[in-house]
């Protein structure tokens, strides 16, 4: 009850403070954009529109909804605590576990909507423009979304667990944009330069699935991007898809950890945390 | 009198700082307990550590049956806290913030807005925080303290910010609950504005507790003279009348008006030489020692201690 009047006040405030709004118009905006110039390498033959805009979008998702979702929720703990109103609350019978969980199920809420709403607006548009939509890229597209959401999810938890570790918000901010860099941009230019260079001498294929699963993005990549047989073949991805041996169960458990690792770690932090 | 709040042997110390050392009292229904001291003696940490904001270094904290260092919060629907420089979030309105509030203690919301008008806030209710002025924001405060019939309440420095009329209205209110059998601890530094009403004082200085007790026991306890006033007809302005005692201090006042010290055990005595037969004397005051008064004594009591 507390973690959904929590809940409830985060998308509240998220929606006054516009970041709702803001959010799903960058999202719809690019996707929208994506849409119609994607299709103009491919042309209209033999191509199934919607399989290209999964490429194109889940590529664009994994720099964009990563740095939204720390964006919201860096300042989530120690943000409050600086404002002063985080003492306040504190003050009231609710446990700090219910006041974490409670802001995740909001920000959860509010970047689920904004995807759902902006990626939906390009299907919305190719359905308008006379696109042949089939079922199995229709399942292809919801499982693109659903991973974003997932993949959101990862990093306000890890946005979390910076909040609840760090002194102040100017800190908080350095080490999310750090991360964001880190998991997003150098994490697999490091990963392609290591494979060059060691030509398969000493990285087997299971120490590579290990360093695949052990970045959050990188597992978004291969559900959206190997998971579907038709999508894969666009993605330039069908040789790696045949070859790797992680399957969508395990790469969805792997977002799935690490989502609810720095969740629990957050809330450990935060209820040692004295203010 | 059963205790809401037990302090037993309370030390909590940042690094070699102790914020507060060795407090220990016991806070009853329908008490309302002034806390004083100077900024960092320790009263805005009792209070954190009454609400399980951080946790003591060494002793024992109860409030309402809970243990707050160790997380439980049961009783804390029926506590209020209003925190120095009370702030909340911006965005929304203060009928919103009010009703998140109202939820958060299973209160009816209806009821919670009442309160909304009862602290003078009104027709600015509808308003953003954001917009609020400082006295604006200390009557949301108050008002999110007051939810639900508190059986204790924690205020820091609720008074800063309010004008007079608010501030009246406020002690009115305080005063009911604690008439009602909630425990009220306030800390202030409006000592004078307190000294009619708390009916208990807790005297901090650098973390120690130095003074606790009703005002006149610890008049009795600091053994501060009274003041004696009299207007005197017919003295000559620096002249004290014959009858003074040699072994009580005794100075003049803009013109006419002689003031004397008196222990506690003389103030009779005195009183009776003043308004024997024959003397001049128009008007008396007497001048029981104010908080201010006994509150620099405490302190500096403290400080002579080693």
């Amino acid at each position: 009850m507390n973690v959904l009047i929590i809940a409830a006040k985060e998308v509240h405030q998220a929606i006054r403070n516009r970041w709702v709004l803001a959010a799903t118009l960058l999202l719809a905006g690019l996707a929208l954009s994506l849409t119609f110039l994607g299709s103009a390498p491919t042309g209209n033959v033999g191509v199934r529109a919607l399989d290209v805009v999964i490429v194109s979008l889940s590529s664009l998702t994994i720099f964009l909804v990563p740095l939204i979702a720390l964006l919201i929720s860096h300042d989530a703990i120690v943000g409050e605590m600086e404002r002063g109103t985080m003492l306040l609350l504190l003050s009231y019978p609710v446990a700090r576990w219910q006041v974490l969980l409670g802001k995740f199920l909001g920000h959860l809420a509010v970047l689920g909507f904004a995807t759902c709403l902006g990626y939906g607006a390009a299907v919305g548009a190719l359905a308008a423009t006379g696109s042949d939509i089939d079922s199995d890229s229709l399942l292809a597209f919801a499982a693109m979304v659903g991973s974003s959401v997932l993949l959101g999810a990862a990093f306000v938890a890890i946005g979390y667990l910076v909040s609840a570790l760090v002194r102040d918000r100017g800190t908080a901010a350095g080490i999310c944009i750090g991360l964001w860099l880190l998991l997003v941009l150098i994490y697999d230019m490091a990963l392609l330069g290591v494979l060059a260079l060691d030509k398969g001498r000493s990285i087997s294929a299971s120490v590579l699935n290990a360093l695949l699963l052990s970045n959050p993005t990188d597992a978004y990549r291969l559900i959206n991007l190997t998971g579907f047989a038709n999508v894969s073949t666009f993605a330039g991805m069908a040789g790696l898809a045949q070859s790797t041996s992680l399957t969508i169960p395990v790469l969805l458990t792997a977002l799935l950890c690490w989502t609810l690792l720095p969740l629990g770690l957050a809330a450990l932090a935060f209820s040692r945390r004295e203010l | 009198m059963t205790g809401t709040v037990r302090v037993s042997d309370v030390t909590k110390a940042y690094g070699q700082i102790k914020v507060v050392c060795d407090a220990s009292f016991t806070l009853g229904q329908g008490e309302l307990v002034a806390l004083i001291g100077h900024n960092g003696a320790g009263k805005t940490t009792l209070m954190k550590l009454m609400l399980g904001l951080i946790r003591p270094t060494s002793g024992a904290i109860e409030v309402l049956g809970d243990n707050p260092a160790a997380g439980e919060f049961a009783g804390r629907r029926q506590l209020g806290y209003l925190p120095e420089n009370v702030s909340f979030d911006p965005a929304l309105t203060g009928r919103e913030t009010q009703a998140f509030y109202a939820r958060l203690k299973r209160e009816p919301v209806a009821k919670a807005l009442e309160l909304l008008d009862a602290v003078g806030l009104g027709a600015a209710s509808r308003r953003r925080v954001n917009t609020y002025s400082k006295g604006m924001r200390q009557r949301l405060g108050l008002a999110q303290a007051l939810l639900g019939q508190p059986r204790v309440l924690l205020l820091d420095e609720p008074t800063t910010g309010l004008d007079p009329e608010l501030r009246q209205a406020f002690y009115d209110i305080i005063a009911r609950l604690a008439a009602g059998g909630a425990t009220v601890l306030l800390s202030s530094h409006a000592l004078t504005e307190l000294e009619e009403r708390a009916g208990r004082v807790i005297i901090m200085n650098r973390g120690i507790k130095v003074a606790d007790g009703s005002i006149d026991e610890l008049r009795r306890l600091a053994r501060l003279p009274t003041r004696i006033r009299l207007r005197v007809a017919g003295l000559a302005p620096s002249e004290l009348p014959g009858w003074a005692p040699k072994d009580a201090t005794c100075r003049r006042l803009n013109g006419h008006i002689v003031e004397i010290d008196a222990a506690p055990e003389r103030k009779i005595e005195l009183l009776h030489r003043a308004t024997a037969a024959g003397n001049a004397v128009e008007d008396v005051d007497v001048v029981p020692p104010t908080l201010d008064e006994l509150y620099a004594h405490f302190l500096r009591q403290s400080e002579q201690a080693p």
